[in-house]
């Protein structure tokens, strides 16, 4: 608040220090786990700056990966409710201002 | 589609016609006659009516004709008309023989359904005939019906007449009927009259409907001559000349049809001008759909298949969740995380928590492991079970129907027949040192693991295993100590005693799925202090509590009680070596306390039991006397292995010994009534269930002895070695309570099933039985007074499981 080059620095220091994906709930075996999130993250930081394409290949990839009907949403706030297959979720935070939701229900 | 109803005023009974016309009631398409009002016209098929009399006859209502649309007349009708009266019998014949004549007529439509395609080109065959009217057509269609019909559909077809046909001469047949059809309802009334408020009179209705219309169905496809057609078609031809014009050919509409007439007689045209003419056509033959009435196939939809439930599979597990995110989450989010990855940091520091860590991440996977195990634990058991069966089906063949034929021939010697073999790897060191069926599955029994090497003492094992499969056992129970003994409860037959050679007394309970037993007792508890030797369930204390009993070479007999999850100790007896003066100096001489091996308890007097010790002794003691026997027998030079009480007689039991002797004693003698000596040191010996005069003995040179007192007094009738004498010794003997099938267990872990040959398995005759042998034996050698017969009768014992012949004796 007291200097605005301060608050810049420490904003950015905060932007580095998050930018790792960090997972707030999952129900998906190991494997399949990092899996997804190296998508997610891969996602997210080609398209920086539309999150739809990057949902669009997030699913788009799960669903050749591990079979058809999954579902991506990502967005700085954003409430759900959803139903999901057992085992095949993922919620997560990635690069400090993102969250990615991704599940399967056919 | 509609049927109509017309009255044919000129015969001379009511006839009826029905009438079907296709489209705007414009055309005729077919019509038939009847004699009876038809109450119900049903078209059931678009080629297909079905004319059915419901009245009075009914139920069931009846067919009564029956007539293809696509023909336009109906020639089995004939029989219908009756000249003046209504004949059921001939309608019948009528009946059956457009029934019969139908499907031969099927093809021929079919072919020219085909052939017309369109509906309107099959109108247009029939078009040819003056569309004046109905009526006059109908006149018509009587005379010349046969000739044309013949001609067209029926001609190599030779009518099937069926028996009870009508027999009409060729005049008759030839008779021509001639009528005058009309739409007037002859029953319609003449005179309805209405009131008229503008003329303030009752005026006759002049136009009553005359009508009647028993069914319709609106087409998919419109008539091409109906108004709505016309107006469809003018439609798509302004259309159609509209954008024929906009491709630059300004050609007329007729001449585009021209064109076409040439195209399709002179079969091949140029390619070009070909592709052109296609598009026309179809644009030509566009269908003229009612517009109410007609799905385009585009926009229907698929019908998905009906699916059996049984061959539907259970849908995935689903779960739901639901959160928020928002900028406010996440970073709480990350700083908690952060948070948390700082202090881990900070404890890598300080201590090697890591390696701490490892395990415990592993064991939770470990356990989900063994539960994902567990879910198909049940069928695997089964599948287990179904593969011993096969393997092992000559064995449970064997076990289930083979007898010795043999046995006829020796008289009255038996055999063992071998039959499966248990053993567990783990267990293959360890000797079997106790033997014990469960009372309420008879193919389940428990097998203690331990060692009777004294110098070479270590684990022990507690194994259960079912005759249903013979390769694996069915509960595993690995312990400290070696196991003694053990003793399954007989009203709760999951209740397994076990004694243990460091002095300990250990209750198991199979329905728990533990590893370690569910109660033991401790040092604390007043344990043993030498090697547990036998240990026995009791009934219930007064206050129901589980009671078991232990004895042990410490020279103890200690009754266990289960007190909500704790076991509680009372000393029934200290045995001494003097019998029964253990005051005074006994008490400061340690080294004087007797070492029990066995004992057993009396199955009616409650309080006796007998308990056999390390010194050849044999004590009958009181459970109310903690001090003192009733009596002590000089049985054995060496240990007793084990004692028995009779299952059938209350005052025999029987002992064994390392003597290499097996005695057989009356409770109250002091000298036994047999001895036998079997030529080496004896295990164990057991009482047939089936039989009180049978028994059976181990020794230690590998063989079985299965003696029957009723056959032969002095000399076993089956002695067979069942292991390689070298090497093996047997330890333990246990018959099993419902088939003739005894196990008996070495010393190197295994478990021999043998089968009892008939001759071995006897029921005792009446005169055979241990009561009189036993008498006689009596009489004859000892000559003892209060043996006598009267006494015997004075108390009359009959045993729940004894069979009759104890009680013709008795």
């Amino acid at each position: 608040m007291a200097d605005p080059g301060e608050g810049k620095k420490e904003e950015a220091d905060y932007k580095r220090m998050h930018s790792f994906p960090l997972i707030r709930h999952t129900d998906m075996p190991e494997e399949m786990r990092v899996e997804t999130m190296e998508l997610c993250v891969t996602a997210c930081e080609k398209f920086a700056s539309n999150n739809e394409s990057a949902a669009k290949m997030i699913k788009e990839t799960m669903d050749k990966k591990f079979g058809s009907s999954w579902h991506v949403v990502i967005g700085e706030g954003f409430g759900f409710e959803i139903t999901h297959e057992v085992k095949n979720l993922l919620y997560m935070f990635f690069g400090g201002s993102l969250a990615i939701c991704v599940w399967k229900c056919s | 589609m509609a049927i109509t109803r017309l009255w044919d005023l000129s015969a001379s009974i009511p006839s009826y016609t029905v009438l079907c016309r296709r489209g705007n009631l414009s055309q005729k398409k077919y019509e038939a006659k009847f004699s009876v009002p038809p109450t119900d016209i049903v078209q059931s098929h678009p080629d297909l009516i079905t004319c059915v009399k419901t009245g009075t006859i009914t139920p069931p209502p009846f067919v009564f004709a029956r007539f293809m649309a696509t023909k336009t007349n109906f020639r089995s009708e004939r029989p219908l008309y009756p000249s003046n009266e209504f004949n059921f019998r001939k309608q019948r014949a009528a009946t059956v023989q457009a029934l019969e004549t139908m499907p031969t007529r099927m093809p021929p439509v079919k072919a020219k359904m085909i052939a017309g395609t369109a509906p309107g080109q099959a109108q247009k065959l029939t078009a040819p005939k003056p569309p004046k009217g109905f009526i006059k057509k109908k006149e018509e269609d009587d005379s010349t019906d046969l000739g044309d019909g013949a001609e067209e559909w029926s001609q190599p077809k030779a009518l099937t007449k069926p028996p009870d046909q009508l027999q009409l001469t060729e005049a008759e047949l030839k008779e021509e009927f001639t009528r005058i059809l009309t739409a007037n309802n002859p029953h319609a009334p003449q005179n309805i009259v209405r009131y008229s408020f503008k003329e303030r009179t009752y005026k006759p209705i002049s136009a009553v409907d005359q009508l009647a219309v028993h069914f319709s169905l609106d087409g998919n496809m419109l008539h091409k001559d109906s108004d709505e057609a016309r107006r469809q078609q003018a439609r798509i031809g302004v259309v159609e000349n509209s954008t024929r014009k906009e491709p630059a050919a300004p050609e007329a509409s007729e001449k585009n049809e021209g064109e076409e007439a040439r195209a399709d007689s002179s079969a091949a045209g140029e390619e070009g001008a070909g592709g052109e003419e296609m598009t026309t056509r179809s644009k030509k033959e566009r269908k003229l759909t009612n517009q109410f009435n007609y799905s385009e196939r585009a926009s229907q939809t698929f019908n998905n298949p009906l699916r059996e439930r049984a061959s539907q599979t259970e849908p995935p597990p689903r779960a739901t969740f639901s959160s928020t995110a928002n900028q406010w989450e996440i970073y709480d989010a990350y700083i908690q995380e952060l948070q948390k990855q700082e202090k881990l940091k900070e404890k890598q520091k300080t201590s090697i928590t890591k390696k701490d860590d490892d395990p415990r991440r592993k064991l939770p996977s470990a356990d989900s492991q063994s539960d994902d195990i567990g879910k198909v634990s049940k069928s695997s058991k089964i599948v287990e079970r179904m593969v011993n069966q096969n393997t092992f089906d000559d064995v449970t063949q064997d076990f289930k129907y083979f007898e010795d034929v043999s046995d006829e021939f020796r008289d009255q010697e038996g055999t063992l027949l071998p039959l499966w073999k248990f053993q567990y790897d783990k267990a293959k060191r360890l000797a079997v040192t106790a033997l014990c069926w469960n009372p309420k599955y008879p193919d389940l029994f428990a097998v203690g693991h331990g060692s009777y090497d004294f110098t070479n003492q270590h684990h022990g094992m507690l194994l259960l295993y079912s005759l249903k499969n013979p390769s694996f056992p069915e509960y595993i129970f690995n312990t400290e100590s070696g196991i003694m003994c053990l003793d399954i409860h007989r009203e709760h037959p999951y209740l397994l005693a076990v004694g243990f050679y460091d002095g300990n007394v250990a209750i198991y309970n199979l329905k728990t799925a533990t590893t370690h037993p569910n109660f033991m007792s401790s040092a604390k508890s007043g344990k043993h202090t030498n090697p547990v030797w036998q240990v026995k369930w009791q009934k219930d204390d007064m206050d129901k509590n589980l009671n078991l009993f232990s004895v042990s070479s410490d020279g103890r007999v200690v009754s266990w009680t289960l007190v909500k999850n704790e076991l509680f100790h009372t000393d029934v007896i200290r045995l001494s070596l003097e019998g029964s003066a253990p005051e005074g100096p006994e008490g400061a001489q340690p080294h004087a306390t007797g070492c029990g091996t066995s004992f057993d308890f009396h199955r009616q007097i409650d309080y006796l039991f007998l308990v056999g010790t390390e010194e050849g002794k044999i004590h009958k003691c009181s459970k109310a006397y903690s001090s003192q026997f009733l009596d002590t027998f000089d049985a054995h030079n060496m240990t007793v292995d084990a004692v028995r009480w009779n299952p059938f007689h209350p005052k025999v039991f029987i002992s064994c010994s390392s003597d290499w002797s097996v005695k057989i004693w009356e409770h109250n003698v002091k000298t036994p009534m047999f001895v036998f000596d079997l030529n080496a040191a004896v295990g164990d010996v057991a009482w047939a269930p089936y039989s009180s005069t049978i028994f059976a003995a181990v020794t230690t040179d590998g063989k079985v002895h299965v003696f029957d007192l009723s056959v032969n007094k002095y000399e076993a009738i089956c002695q067979q070695a069942v292991v390689s004498k070298k090497k093996m010794k047997l330890t333990h003997i246990e018959f099993n309570p419902l088939h003739p099938v005894l196990i008996v267990g070495d010393d190197r872990g295994h478990v021999i099933s043998l089968k009892l040959s008939p001759n071995l398995r006897k029921l005792p005759k009446i005169n055979g039985s241990f009561c009189s042998i036993f008498r006689h034996v009596t009489r004859e050698r000892l000559c003892v007074r209060h043996l006598s017969g009267t006494q015997c009768g004075a108390r009359p014992f009959i045993p729940r499981t004894a069979g009759v012949w104890m009680r013709g004796v008795m």
